[in-house]
């Protein structure tokens, strides 16, 4: 049986209008601007543009107050948003390595060519909360700026040959994940992709686990780099390269123990992650999840959640994730009515045993 | 088409795009487009895919998309184009205009004094401040040496 049903509509309009009103709050406190939540939210900001797969603070500081700071509803915004804009191109792959830095530490090595620079960081706060508020000390600039190549530090045990290189090899035309649909199994730069729009809590937690050894692969930050990369472009009209603007990158490189397998000695090996401005969390979560999820590629026990790629690329992401979770919200009364009528008939049976059921059944349902 | 004897076009197409908006559209107060402007492709805000590296070094994979907002202007004879990132179309169309008159010889000494130079110098300035911040924080190790 099919039953149409209709209705709700004023119910609706009278919600979206509460929506509107929750959403702005007391109106005696003036409303959020865009540019205050731009530069005092940048972390949220940049996990919103992260996991929404779209670079652009603006829009993410509207999503943001849009889903009155429900980060996985602005994530969601956004990315409806940009299926609404024209696909002008590919970038040119971003030079990480020419990155204008703003804080670039290590875990491996003390002295690094260039130095440990911290930057801005939680790392060293007492996590007090600060009733007081302080305003601002303004910083005093050093002499000299940073040098304007910082080696990469996994270079220095690269030039020893203890550490895996990774080469562009053929450079092949990467899979794309917001043209073509995941298949398994995928390999390490669509795996990529899908880390990088992944939800930060799950990739964390994935991460988490392996460290704690579900998939032992003994990690060391090797180098966390955050800084301004100029973003490149080729277009047809113009035949030649060109600089459209520069974003905030942090990029974590891993180092992990590999034991030797596959044809290749013993060296350490790498995982990476890379996430759109100051996202280190993320990036180092999700260097962890690569590492373990090339467990095929170097022949190693495959037997840990964070290892199988099925199960982690399919649950990564968290528009889909709190899309299905949520659906569950919406009126499923047919195919609840289907299970209750079901249901009507197997209790009416129970009570009432047929004689084969007599006969067969064994368990009872306890009496108080 | 006229060179400059200054800089590539890519080179002063890169800083137009690199330069602050607001910067910019002062430095441009100071020149009337030509009278043949036309706005043979008017701002469009759309998208590209960054590409990224596996381990920085290793082959390409898509990282996330970028607002760009795209441009073309023809202006005292020649061609303009602007590729700026985000979606500010004031920011594109200044940066074409200036780019089609860059071309243009008589223009291109006046639009190089003074608004590719001067833009060059603040971002210069900017990227050698937040530099030299940022060295501020660099840690300073010393080592104790114990025994003998």
């Amino acid at each position: 049986m099919y039953v149409a049903v209709k209705g709700g509509e004023q119910a609706i309009a009278r919600s979206l209008e509460l929506l509107a009103q929750a959403q702005r709050g007391d109106t005696a406190v003036p409303e959020l601007e865009l540019a205050q939540i731009r530069e005092q939210l940048r972390l949220g900001v940049a996990r919103v543009m992260q996991e929404g797969s779209l670079y652009d603070e603006n829009l993410s500081a509207l999503a943001i107050r849009q889903a009155a700071g429900d980060m996985l509803e602005a994530i969601f915004l956004l990315r409806a948003y940009r299926t609404t804009l024209p696909r002008f191109g590919y970038t040119l792959p971003l030079n990480t390595a020419a990155m204008r830095v703003r804080r670039r530490v290590s875990g491996t090595f003390k002295d690094i060519p260039g130095g440990q620079v911290l930057g801005p960081t939680y790392d060293y706060t007492q996590r007090l909360l600060d009733f007081e508020h302080a305003p601002v000390a303004s910083v005093t600039p050093a002499d000299a700026p940073l040098p304007p190549d910082m080696p990469r530090v996994l270079d220095l045990l690269d030039a020893e040959a203890l550490i895996e290189r990774i080469e562009p090899g053929s450079d092949p035309e990467p899979v794309d994940l917001t043209r073509e649909p995941l298949t398994f199994p995928a390999d390490r730069a669509t795996r990529l992709q899908n880390l990088s729009r992944g939800d930060e809590g799950f990739l964390l937690s994935m991460a988490y686990s392996t460290q704690r050894g579900y998939a032992e692969s003994h990690p060391f930050a090797g180098e966390i780099r955050m800084g301004e990369v100029d973003v490149r472009v080729c277009p047809e009209e113009l035949g030649f390269a060109i600089e459209i603007g520069s974003i905030v990158l942090t990029e974590c490189q891993m180092i992990n123990q590999f034991h030797g397998g596959n044809g290749v000695p013993p060296q350490f090996t790498r995982g990476y992650g890379l996430s759109m401005g100051e996202g280190e969390r993320k990036a180092m979560s999700m260097a962890l999840v690569d590492r373990a999820l090339r467990c095929d590629e170097l022949a190693e026990p495959d037997d840990a959640p964070a290892q199988d790629q099925e199960f982690v690329l399919s649950h990564s992401d968290n528009v889909e994730a709190s899309g299905f979770v949520q659906h569950l919200k919406l009126p499923h009364y047919v195919d609840f009515q289907a299970e209750l009528s079901l249901l009507r008939t197997l209790a009416a049976q129970h009570a009432t045993p047929s004689p084969v059921q007599q006969g067969r059944e064994s368990f009872e349902v306890p009496t108080a | 088409m006229d060179t400059s004897p200054y800089l590539a076009r890519a080179d002063w197409m890169s800083l137009l795009a690199q330069a602050d908006p607001a910067e910019l559209s002062q430095a441009m107060d100071a020149f009337a487009p030509p009278a043949d402007t036309a706005w043979l492709r008017p701002a469009q805000t759309g998208l590209y895919m960054l590409r990224g590296r596996v381990g920085g070094t290793g082959p390409q994979f898509n990282f996330g998309e970028i607002t760009v907002t795209r441009c073309s202007v023809q202006a005292g004879g020649h061609i303009g184009h602007a590729w700026v990132r985000g979606s500010n179309t004031r920011h594109a169309e200044l940066a074409a205009l200036a780019d089609a008159m860059l071309q243009a010889a008589h223009t291109h000494g006046e639009l190089h004094l003074h608004v590719i130079e001067p833009l060059r110098r603040a971002l210069d300035r900017r990227r050698d401040e937040a530099s030299r911040k940022a060295a501020a924080s660099k840690v300073e190790f010393f080592t104790v040496v114990r025994g003998e």
